[in-house]
């Protein structure tokens, strides 16, 4: 489909073009451990983590410094989520769900970056974090309360008559989450990054035709809407699989009906 | 005019999927507005509340993207 657009005339380019996985050095195949652009990203998001958090705790001051404060901020903000959310009982797997949050926020953000590949806007990627996710909860569940976890799946609050029609929806529902999980956070970075660039495409107009002269301004101001949506979007996201990871959890260790 | 009649169907198919969107965004809408409705009346209590609101749009939201996993395998296959 990309190939059909880059045929035509002027300025056209193709909206998704943004999202193809392209080899870093030369132009062989993609391979599995072929350093892509994908690879690039990712890596760039963990430095910045790893950055923010060694300038936030060098200092350790009384008065933090602007560094510090938003180490503080966000690991304050996380926290208090996971004990909110899922327990106190959870706080064992905060370190894993922070890394995920501060994963999953700076891919979101710095995608935003003009020419910035996105790798949450890949289902391989978010699948791979929502399947951890999926797979961390079922295990603690199992191991943490052996078969009284499928208790999960039987309402007992129900009429009995209906607990088997009921076990076999909360059976479907649970081996849903990861789809619903990863695709939420994969469809919502890439169709922002598509709308922006259907906007884009239509903002050089004005060197083509008459028409541009209407069309072109309000695209330009179409783009600054959308950025300022898609900013709020990553954070959201990022907040948004977050806690459904801490509800997931919640389940695992007090699989209560 | 190429193509057979199953692909045909498959990108008919696939845009209507995508009324399903409709249907989220009903449902999110709905989940968003009785928040504000019910934060205007207590909003003391709103704030303790934010979690609940997210994790009911996500919720809600999860059935629209259901309707986009329809559309994308019908696209990519069907």
């Amino acid at each position: 489909m990309a190939d059909e657009a880059h045929s035509g005339e002027g300025l056209t380019f193709h909206p998704m073009d943004q999202f193809i996985v392209r080899p870093l050095f030369g132009d062989g195949e993609v391979g599995v451990f072929t350093i892509t652009n994908a690879t690039l990203w990712m890596a760039i998001s963990v430095l910045a983590i790893a950055l923010l958090f060694v300038m936030g705790t060098r200092g350790r001051a009384i008065i933090p410094s602007r560094v510090q404060s938003i180490a503080e901020l966000a690991y304050g903000f996380i926290h208090k989520m996971v004990e909110d959310v899922a327990g106190k009982d959870a706080l064992k797997f905060f370190p894993y769900i922070f890394t995920v949050f501060l994963f999953i926020l700076a891919s979101n953000f710095l995608g935003l970056l003009p020419k910035a590949f996105t790798p949450t806007s890949h289902i391989a990627v978010t699948a791979i974090l929502a399947m951890a996710v999926f797979l961390t909860v079922t295990i603690v569940g199992f191991a943490k309360h052996g078969l009284h976890f499928l208790g999960l799946f039987w309402v007992s609050s129900a009429p009995l008559a209906l607990r088997p029609v009921l076990a076999l929806i909360e059976v479907i529902s649970y081996f849903v989450r990861p789809v619903s999980h990863s695709i939420r956070l994969a469809g919502n970075m890439m169709a922002g990054h598509a709308v922006i660039k259907v906007f884009a495409a239509f903002a050089p107009l004005v060197l083509i035709s008459g028409i541009g002269i209407a069309v072109t301004p309000l695209s330009i101001v179409a783009i600054t809407a959308m950025y300022g949506l898609e900013i709020l979007v990553a954070f959201i996201q990022a907040y948004v699989f977050t806690i459904l990871t801490c509800v997931y959890l919640k389940d695992a260790l007090h699989p209560g009906h | 005019m190429t193509g057979d009649i199953v692909q045909m169907g498959a990108y008919i198919g696939a845009g209507l999927a995508c009324m399903g969107m409709g249907g989220a965004a009903v449902g999110v809408g709905n989940v968003a507005g009785n928040f504000l409705s019910g934060a205007l009346r207590n909003p003391s209590a709103a704030a303790g509340q934010t979690a609940t609101l997210f994790i009911g749009i996500a919720f809600a939201e999860a059935l629209g993207i259901f309707s986009f996993l329809v559309a994308l395998l019908l696209m990519f296959a069907v």
